[in-house]
């Protein structure tokens, strides 16, 4: 598996977020250009995992939400850490719903 | 005594095996590390082929479409097809079919028509509801959930179930409740549909487990009609043991299947890897790993087909399937620690699968009667009858 998450984008709708399971894992979300916005983990405290926490942002509307795609991990904790260090690589910011993220506290990738 | 496979085993545990090295391996090299289920396409080429295998639908009975296959060859089956990453809990990805809720063959021909024959085709997802809070190794005794008669038509139930595998995708399933007094004979079995107001799916339980997460159930008033009392009113106890100790089987076997591949990939990388100018392998302290990985492996195959040949003859084998589970499931549980070791580093990593396979075999310790629920199965029949 690639280290950057580059599956295909699902749409984000109710229905098919309804689809999805309550594993434990990662998600990215994206804009209507298929840019990541926000990068987020199901941990151990979230109460219908994957589904659980895409369901939170269906919620949301100040944001602009056109797409999704989740990974299912139970090191949710390191691998979201990874997608971070890795779009700050190849970004040099953040992604802009994670912008209150404190940066010092990422580690960072050179080589990818 | 002979325990060589007949032509037909020998042929069929040829066509599983290649089945999981040709068509599941591969999957799993782009499917996420905890992933337990393949897209609907995929598992739909997946099916085609156990179909043409004549092989789909490995625990339903021949009278309702499955194969007609000994106990010995289910048990074969079984060790070949957990061996990959997620083969402990869905084995080739539920592409034979699985067990799914058998104790629905018990129902009346109308639940037949509109809960079992569905399930059967795939159509619908059955949950289990059988543990709670208060207990899920001794249910006679721990089962809380109440039901009450309503009039003549129907039943009231409240009470939590907790572990429920699946629950909170499923369409239908069985909830045991409390119908009468203490024991086994106050327990009553109901068919529940999911979206009946009353039944609350309130949380998915994190375990160490990647696939089938358990969840918690709060069932509030939730209003069932009489008809859909699987068996007798009081039957429940018997209708949940029934089909477990030929279940239990099975589930035995697959542990074993994960700790067989994980004892091989743990030799193949003991006669590469280097330490210190010699191979691992070369070293008294591996070689003594895997010579107790292939002793536990041998005595747990035994003990596992011993339990499924009993119950082809016809023979009681509620001890041996309690043994064969204890068995695979410690033995099972060693070999894959070993084997992990033996890895190093690269044991604990999610870059292979004997991180989830040590995580998920650390469950099976537990779950479908603890080891020392086994343990005192079998001490209350061996003190309770002749050794001979």
């Amino acid at each position: 598996m690639s280290i950057r998450l580059d599956k295909p984008w699902t749409e984000f709708s109710k229905q098919s977020v309804s689809l999805l399971t309550g594993h434990l894992g990662i998600y990215q979300l994206g804009n209507a250009r298929g840019e990541i916005i926000y990068i987020g983990v199901a941990n151990a405290r979230s109460r219908f995992g994957l589904r659980g926490e895409l369901e939170k942002w269906l919620k949301i509307h100040d944001i602009e939400i056109s797409f999704f795609r989740v990974e299912v991990t139970m090191a949710y904790k390191t691998r979201h850490v990874e997608l971070m260090q890795i779009f700050l690589h190849d970004f040099k910011r953040l992604p802009l719903a994670n912008e209150s993220m404190n940066v010092t506290s990422l580690g960072s990738l050179k080589a990818c | 005594m002979d325990f060589t496979l007949d032509e037909e085993q020998t042929m069929i545990v040829d066509i599983v095996r290649k089945f999981v090295q040709q068509e599941i391996i591969p999957l799993e090299k782009d499917l996420d590390p905890d992933a337990d289920e393949v897209d609907h396409d995929t598992y739909a080429q997946l099916v085609e082929k156990t179909k043409a295998m004549g092989l789909y639908g490995l625990d339903t009975p021949p009278e309702y479409g499955g194969p007609d296959i000994s106990m010995v060859t289910r048990t074969l089956i079984a060790i070949e097809c957990s061996q990959h990453r997620a083969g402990l809990y869905v084995p080739c990805y539920n592409a034979f079919g699985g067990a799914r809720q058998a104790q629905l063959f018990e129902a009346t021909d109308a639940q037949k028509e509109k809960y079992l024959y569905p399930m059967l085709k795939g159509e619908k997802k059955v949950f289990f509801g059988l543990s709670e809070p208060s207990g899920g190794s001794d249910p006679a005794r721990a089962i809380q959930t109440k039901a009450i008669r309503d009039g003549n038509d129907h039943w009231i139930l409240n009470g939590t179930k907790l572990w429920i595998s699946g629950a909170d995708r499923a369409d239908y399933g069985l909830v045991f409740a409390r119908t009468g007094g203490e024991g086994r004979s106050g327990v009553t079995a109901f068919i529940v549909e999911t979206d009946w107001p009353g039944f609350n799916v309130t949380r998915v339980v994190h375990t160490l487990r990647s696939a089938k997460y358990a969840t918690e159930i709060h069932i509030e008033n939730l209003r069932v009609p009489h008809e859909n009392i699987l068996g007798e009113e009081g039957g429940g106890f018997a209708i949940a043991n029934d089909r477990l100790a030929r279940q239990r089987v099975p589930y035995a076997a697959e542990c074993l299947g994960v700790a067989i591949r994980a004892h091989e990939m743990a030799v193949e990388y003991s006669k590469i890897r280097e330490t210190f100018g010699a191979t691992l392998s070369s070293r008294q302290g591996i070689q003594w790993m895997l010579v107790e990985n292939e002793i536990d492996l041998r005595s747990a195959r035994l003990l596992v087909l011993d339990a499924a040949a009993k119950c082809d003859r016809g023979l009681p084998f509620r001890t041996e399937s309690a043994i064969a589970k204890l068995v695979c499931a410690e033995n099972g549980f060693r070999v894959v620690d070993r084997s992990m070791q033996i890895h190093g580093g690269l044991g604990v990593a999610k870059d292979l699968p004997l991180e989830r396979w040590f995580r998920e075999m650390r469950i099976r310790r537990i779950g479908e009667g603890p080891s020392e629920v086994q343990k005192h199965v079998i001490a209350r029949d061996i003190i309770g009858a002749s050794l001979r």
